[in-house]
């Protein structure tokens, strides 16, 4: 007997039951890495700085996020007087909540035999799961701007329209450099995609998988580059700008709103190296088709190229400063989009000669 | 353009080997200081009393005005000190007392560390001068 997909039809207490204890894992760990991601990040940028970076709380600062943790939990929780209260409260959470939930379609190792069931190892196999990323990529930015204007000070507020003004134009961009990705995979489930990348390199090497980081040189480049506008990371932290904006759209918020806005900056960093990972780098699968490579579980190459990219994110932090406003927007519309839109067509053409 | 990030890029990872920090642990690691370095003052003591010969050039020509001196005589004849106090709050460590001492009663230690609690704790008495 084939095994068949475990589903809420087939075996219902099963299926609750594994769902729960993948949902604390991936929750656990994505909580674990935002955490760590913060001393990581002001350890690199300290040592790139010729500093050392936290040194004091624990073995090397390893205790760090806790005690900035504490410190935020006990600071004093303030709501400006001529704010808008609900939007002023709700908008952490509507920054926080779509990073958080990105990760549930993000795959981490092949389908495992349970009984007479495949369970894939993946909170949930949406067949539209990029489509699923970029409407909760687009409704983080709503966060930010009512972040900017619930806050009524004109810090916030123009920390708000910049980050809108950033999404619309880097969604474009990264959105059509995605399009050449289906056109070669032909389906937007992130499972098949990491499958369909498990597969000799154009069919011929055997021993390198066909990542799409190799025939989609270019889209890689521009969806990492407008992945990085997306989050608002340096060098494209316009909405932040602390040298301009004082804090951009988080300057009014204290305590553990504020620490909310930190935690959805970090989940977002680990989110779009997930995304990065799994559409172009071949998610969880191994770098070469070799026994030893292969034998190592998927989660543990996942978090590695994750990791990967996450310094290079940090890196790029340590090393370029911010873009002028106009430099963004000539960047955007003059450079990313044509180039992606270029992409396609060149994909377009070998897809149909190749048939 | 491409040259010059991955330029960038390499002299940032290249401070990140080891060995490019140049922090000091302050509280667990102290740097040496130098010789002439002006710290706390410290008033010399010669064989029975204090050098000073309360002359009055120190808090002359002190600019911030923080040195009090009342002279006496002691039993010998002998000019010296009854009060001789450093107000460290005033004090802005400029050494000029130290120059124009003529017989270098008063010398200033590599001592930095003077954080304290209280106002009164900052007055410096001739016995904690001595010390």
């Amino acid at each position: 007997m084939m095994p068949e997909m475990l589903s809420l039809s087939n075996s219902p207490g099963v299926f609750i039951g594994v769902m729960l204890v993948k949902i604390l894992a991936v929750f656990g760990v994505t909580i674990f890495i935002v955490a760590y991601a913060t001393w990581w990040e002001r350890k690199i940028i300290g040592h790139m700085q010729t500093r050392l970076g936290p040194m004091r709380t624990g073995f090397h600062g390893l205790l760090q996020p806790i005690a900035d943790g504490m410190k935020l939990f006990f600071k004093e929780d303030l709501i400006p007087a001529q704010a808008s209260k609900l939007s002023f409260v709700l908008a952490p959470l509507m920054i926080l909540i779509p990073a958080l939930i990105t990760v549930a379609v993000i795959p981490f190792g092949p389908d495992l035999h349970f009984g007479n069931f495949l369970i894939p190892q993946q909170v949930t196999d949406l067949n539209i799961g990029v489509l699923y990323i970029f409407a909760f990529a687009g409704l983080g930015v709503y966060g930010i701007v009512l972040a900017g204007w619930s806050s009524n000070s004109k810090y916030s507020l123009l920390g708000g329209i910049r980050a809108t003004a950033q999404m619309i134009s880097y969604e474009l961009a990264a959105g059509l450099s995605i399009i050449a990705i289906f056109m070669l995979s032909e389906t937007l489930s992130l499972r098949e995609i990491v499958f369909l990348q498990q597969q000799d390199l154009w069919g011929v090497c055997s021993f390198v998988p066909n990542w799409y980081v190799f025939s989609q040189p270019l889209a890689f480049g521009l969806f990492f580059i407008t992945g990085l506008a997306e989050i608002n990371r340096t060098p494209f932290d316009m909405p932040e700008a602390e040298s301009e904006l004082v804090s951009g759209f988080c300057t009014e918020y204290s305590s553990m709103k504020y620490a909310l806005f930190f935690m959805a900056e970090y989940a977002n960093m680990t989110v779009i190296s997930a995304i990065t990972v799994t559409l172009f780098l071949g998610g969880w699968s191994a770098p070469l088709n070799i026994a030893i490579f292969t034998m190592i579980p998927g989660f543990v190459w996942l978090l590695a190229k994750v990791f990967a990219l996450m310094f290079f994110i940090i890196w790029l932090r340590a090393t370029f400063p911010r873009v002028r406003y106009d430099q963004l927007m000539f960047l955007g519309w003059k450079v990313m989009l044509p180039l992606a839109l270029l992409n396609v067509l060149i994909t377009g053409l070998v897809v149909v000669i190749l048939q | 353009m491409f040259l010059a990030f991955a330029k960038g890029l390499s002299i940032t990872f290249k401070h990140l080997l080891p060995g490019h920090s140049t922090t000091v642990q302050y509280p667990k690691v102290k740097l040496q200081m130098s010789d002439r370095f002006r710290g706390l003052h410290r008033l010399v003591p010669s064989q029975d009393r204090e050098k000073c010969v309360a002359c009055y050039l120190c808090p002359t020509v002190c600019p911030a005005k923080c040195i009090t001196v009342e002279s006496a005589e002691n039993e010998k004849g002998e000019k010296y000190p009854k009060v001789y106090t450093i107000d460290l709050l005033r004090c802005i460590f400029c050494g000029y007392c130290v120059e124009a001492c003529p017989v270098e009663a008063i010398e200033m230690t590599g001592a930095y560390e003077l954080a304290d609690y209280n106002r009164d704790d900052f007055q410096l008495t001739k016995q904690r001068l001595l010390k």
